[in-house]
């Protein structure tokens, strides 16, 4: 008999009742007594020298209480960084200072110089509009490679250079690598660049700083994946608050992507402001400001080399990255292009060498930092591409190719320091074909042919690293936090429970499937399960979500804590059973005696717990409420194929996709549903960077692509239905639900199954073409399929800015 | 938002009066200009709203004569001519979304005169007469280039009349942030000729292809343009979304698109 609740289920997201009816808490929905309003003065140039600031017209302003600039924030820190990487010559990364305004120069578009607080919105707006910062504009360093030039101009002048950190990985292999490569059979080379991406959540970013003069105590509500760890930032590097004086508050929050994870320097500003001003300070992001001033993501340009022997065995695999770090180093930006991407050049293949070389570099942009995959992307992409460009050189099968270099015993230990603990990916890999319906692709491609379109098939089998991770591990890596997670369970005296989390729900659904495991767990209904987060002053000490991590590692944690509940109340329903503890079975809501008719109910201990009449005292404390935090001992392993089957346009370059599959070993799922949807929004992020969504700067570093009239969205009419299947499942080995993450999956294993099929319906056609450089824009593949080279070797398209304003873009009169 | 005056007036005669004070603009659908006064980009002292002006509204057929007040919805516009001229029903139909077509109207369309806007095509090649407030202004004479028309200071559009074609399609490539065209064609064939006209192309906004007019007005036939030379990219607007030699291709296959399902 189906279940009807617990793991397994798929029931209706219970927060989605508060979203869909107007009645969820957004950090914008917060409006404190008395709160004023902070407005940014951002710089309009890229770079540029900060002479001055005249701030006299603006501070007459009506309404104006306080214009703060730089000179405000002498004593604070910057905006730290969490993560240090240590070069190939042993030397750390290059780690400039990130002010919270300006000090001296500006380094990108959106750079904040100054901010307004006033009475109202309209007044700061007003004001900040006769802010005058006087700037002398400098040359822009937007190109990477030409940054890194002898005479380059630099993005931080007390740097030695642009670059941030030149790293390889695993050093050690190095020469063999080379020496591999150079005796190879055949050599498979690519250039390729992975485009820029803007995360965009629905919500845009809102902080609201607080403080109460009677407790000294600092309350910041933001827009955050990760509460705890703003707090540690903010209060421990940026403004010298202690823990115990400052509560941070995510509450629902519409879309993370990776981009809300970071500390900005709007949080600290406004937790900063509200204390000098003893009144709360409250900022609201403008879209036009989101797409200046949210980390962005990928913007990588890579050269991969795969070496094959003359059985079409993979025998080593170098890369050569420049990573875009932007101006100033956001949070966790240097692990992005190192740990999370190098450790994953193996894929899902035998390859026994691979060296990976990543230059870290500074330019006059928006700071780049993790996004949905962050890192994984990067890796699955080039290794993806790769492989379907070699089996095209070769003359081989692209599927036959992938297959004959999959791993297939586990546990897999890498060339690239992380070991597998489990998967099997030619199960993936033939339910994919299966559900694809590989098999009538021709006939499909037949009836294209008449319509006069081509078609073609892609593929891509990724595989990420998820569950960040073992703290000891991140620490040997660079990290300057551990990345386990906590939770408590507190039963209340009826039997109803609060889970409090340390992982942070924005769009995940945790209120529902982490109440799903508890009520698996007890027996009891789900709707007895409350699930907080989002709170430093409710929730333990937690590291936030991110990576998929939060099943993975915040499910382990309560899974523990439960346990720990669990174990009390059956020393409780001993007692009161007159039982010995081991004979104790807990199923249904029901405690039973082993081998009897006993029973009492789960409602019957927690009520002894806290009213202790008939209870043994002598040995347990009353209560039932316990704390976990889990520190796993590996990351977790998800993998998948993804086929995507596309329809070209030969006139006009224009690419439909027509259908897409993805099959994902997950391990174990709590709900069905919502992991499809994980899946779905995935997807729809992973197509539209392939074919839509490109943040581009232009030579002089203005943000061409600032507005949704030219960074272009995917859109559910864009998309086919999507055939996804998780039925192949592979356990994780090592931890107690046996999952592995679902988060990022759509978004890693789909761009290079996009431009494999584009490619292949191109090849297909007649149409010789090697790679195309997403976004794959109709104006891209038709410039392809008359000979034009790909955009190698530069980061941006090379688009005047001039060209681009037009009518086009919202705002031109 | 900067702070303005709002008026609302009933009649053409009282707008034209609104519209004398200094720095004040009319406001039809509201669907370029909203978005610009929110981001501080436009600074009207008032904003005069064309929407309540009854005289300017409404769809009107006589013979193959049509006429169109100024402001009438994209959304009025689609279901007014689905029967009577659908190639310009689905122009209407195809703009923004339900949103937009619920706000923006033809008059607001062609007094912008975006180049990348879908009613200057369809109007110029349906043969299309701006009437405002004070004259009647031809198509081909409205039109003057980027955001550029004959309008004076204080001109109202108070309708557009066209002709209804023998045959006609609207061929629209979009591009993919906007949705506004990236090349869009309009061809109309009436008894007496063929019009092509090309929106999102040129640097110079909308235009008629005249090159392709005479040679499908010799045989109205997709295959009459493949002779032809593409246009100029040079003209032709390059930007992030593809190239000025892209464009041109695009008016050269959107013409036959639109000339094989007119």
């Amino acid at each position: 008999m189906p279940k009807d609740g617990g793991i397994g289920t798929s029931p209706k997201r219970r927060e989605d009742v508060r979203f869909l009816s107007g009645t969820g808490r957004y950090t914008d929905d917060i409006n404190l007594h008395g709160q004023a309003y902070a407005v940014f003065v951002r710089s309009d140039v890229a770079h540029g020298r900060l002479n001055g600031i005249d701030t006299e017209a603006a501070a007459d302003m009506p309404g104006v209480i306080r214009i703060f600039t730089a000179r405000d924030f002498e004593g604070c820190g910057g905006v730290p960084c969490g993560w240090q990487i240590t070069s190939r010559d042993g030397n750390v990364m290059q780690e400039p200072k990130h002010p919270i305004l300006a000090e001296g120069k500006v380094r990108h578009v959106g750079d904040p110089i100054a901010v307004v607080v006033a009475e109202t919105l309209a007044q700061a707006r007003d004001a900040a509009e006769a802010v005058m910062p006087d700037i002398e504009d400098l040359p822009a360093i937007v190109d990477m490679k030409a940054a890194l030039a002898d005479d380059a101009p630099k993005v931080h002048d007390e740097l030695s250079s642009n670059l941030c950190y030149d790293w390889g990985f695993v050093e050690e292999n190095r020469e063999a690598v080379d020496r591999a490569i150079k005796e190879a059979a055949h050599v498979t080379t690519l250039e390729l660049v992975n485009n820029r991406m803007i995360a965009n959540p629905m919500e845009p970013r809102v902080a609201v700083g607080d403080y109460a003069a009677h407790s000294d105590e600092s309350t910041l509500y933001t827009t955050s994946q990760n509460p705890h760890v703003i707090r540690l930032l903010m209060g421990a590097f940026v403004l010298n608050i202690p823990e115990h004086k400052l509560r941070v508050v995510a509450p629902d929050v519409g879309g993370g992507f990776g981009t809300k994870i970071f500390h900005y320097a709007e949080e600290a500003f406004c937790t900063f402001a509200a204390k000098q001003l003893r009144r709360p300070v409250k900022w609201t992001s403008t879209r036009s400001e989101a797409f200046m001033s949210d980390a962005h993501g990928r913007d990588h340009v890579t050269k991969i080399e795969l070496a094959l022997d003359e059985d079409n065995n993979f025998t080593a695999l170098r890369t050569d990255t420049h990573a875009n770090m932007g101006a100033y180093l956001s949070t966790f930006a240097p692990s992005v292009p190192t740990w999370l991407h190098g450790t994953l050049m193996a894929g899902n293949y035998k390859t026994p060498l691979v060296y990976v070389n990543v230059k870290a570099v500074f330019t006059n942009t928006v700071p780049v930092d993790a996004y949905r995959g962050a890192g994984r992307p990067e890796a699955t992409y080039q290794l993806e591409r790769i492989v379907d460009k070699a089996a095209r050189e070769l003359g081989v099968d692209p599927i036959a190719l992938r297959r004959q270099n999959f791993i297939t015993e586990f546990p897999y230990q890498t060339p690239v320091a992380v070991q597998y603990d489990t998967g099997d990916y030619h199960a993936t890999m033939d339910k994919l074909l299966d559900i694809a319906d590989h098999a009538g692709f021709e006939a499909r491609a037949e009836e294209s042919r008449k319509k006069g379109k081509l078609r073609g098939f892609g593929i891509s089998h990724y595989i990420e690293a998820c569950g960040i991770a073992p703290s000891n591990l991140v620490g040997q890596l660079g990290a300057r936090a551990g990345l386990y997670e906590s939770a408590t369970v507190r039963v209340n005296a009826t039997g109803s429970i609060s889970v409090m989390t340390g992982s942070h729900s924005h769009g995940q659904g945790h209120e529902t499937t982490f109440a799903q495991v508890i009520a698996e767990m007890i027996g009891i209904d789900a709707d007895q399960v409350d699930i907080v987060h989002g709170d430093t002053a409710r929730t333990p000490m937690g590291m936030g979500t991110y990576g998929s991590r939060s099943i993975a590692v915040g499910g382990s944690a309560m899974v523990r804590a439960a346990e720990k509940v669990i174990n009390k109340a059956k020393k409780i329903a001993a007692h009161l059973m007159e039982a010995s503890e081991g004979d104790i079975e807990l199923k249904d809501g029901q405690f039973t005696v082993a081998g009897t008719d006993k029973s009492v109910a789960w409602g019957d201990v927690t009520l002894a717990a806290y009213v202790p009449h008939n209870y043994p005292l002598e040995e347990i404390e009353p209560g039932l409420e316990e704390t976990a935090f889990y520190d796993p001992a590996n990351f977790t392993y998800p993998s998948g194929g993804y086929g995507c089957e596309v329809e070209v346009d030969s006139e006009t370059g224009l690419v439909e996709v027509v259908g897409f599959a993805a099959a994902d070993d997950f391990g174990n799922v709590i709900n069905p549903m919502i992991v499809e949807g994980q899946v779905h929004g995935g997807l729809a992020q992973g197509i539209g960077q392939a074919l839509w969504e490109n943040c581009a700067y232009d030579a002089d570093g203005q943000l061409l692509s600032a507005s949704y009239m030219d960074y272009a969205m995917p859109r559910s009419t864009d998309l086919p239905m999507f055939k996804v299947d998780h039925s192949c499942v592979t356990p994780c080995t090592h931890n107690p639900l046996g999952v592995k993450g679902c988060g990022e999956a759509g978004a890693i294993g789909s761009p290079p199954a996009v431009v494999n099929a584009v490619l292949d319906a191109l090849n297909r056609g007649g149409i010789a073409v090697d790679h195309i450089d997403m976004p794959l824009s109709p104006a891209r593949v038709w410039a392809a399929m008359q000979g034009a080279g790909a955009n190698l070797g530069a980061a941006q398209p090379a688009a005047r800015s001039e060209d681009t304003a037009g009518g086009r873009s919202v705002g031109t009169p | 938002m900067y702070d303005f005056d709002f008026e609302r007036p009933t009649t053409i005669q009282d707008a034209v009066e609104a519209l004398k004070a200094e720095e004040a603009i009319a406001f039809s659908g509201g669907q370029t200009l909203m978005p610009t006064m929110k981001q501080r980009l436009a600074m009207p002292s008032k904003v005069v709203s064309l929407t309540a002006i009854d005289e300017m509204k409404g769809v009107r057929l006589d013979g193959t004569s049509l006429w169109i007040g100024g402001a009438t919805t994209h959304a009025t516009v689609k279901r007014e001519l689905a029967e009577s001229y659908p190639a310009m029903s689905s122009l209407a139909g195809r703009i923004g979304d339900p949103s937009v077509r619920s706000r923006g109207t033809i008059g607001g369309s062609v007094a912008n005169n975006d180049p990348s806007a879908c009613y200057p095509a369809g109007t110029l090649a349906s043969k299309g007469v701006i009437v405002t407030d004070r004259r009647e202004i031809p198509a081909d004479e409205f039109f003057q280039g980027m955001f550029m028309t004959a309008l004076e200071e204080g001109e109202i559009v108070t309708a557009v009349k066209m002709q209804v074609p023998e045959r006609a399609h609207y061929a629209k490539f979009i591009q993919p942030a906007s949705r506004f065209p990236l090349t869009a064609v309009y061809v109309a064939k009436f008894d007496d000729g063929v019009r092509v006209a090309v929106t999102g192309a040129s640097e110079m906004g909308v235009f008629r292809w005249t090159e392709a007019e005479e040679a499908l007005s010799s045989g109205f036939d997709a295959g009459a343009i493949d002779g032809l030379a593409t246009p100029d990219g040079a003209d032709m607007i390059s930007d992030l979304h593809g190239s000025g030699d892209y464009r041109a291709h695009l008016v050269k296959v959107m013409t036959k698109r639109a000339v094989a399902a007119a």
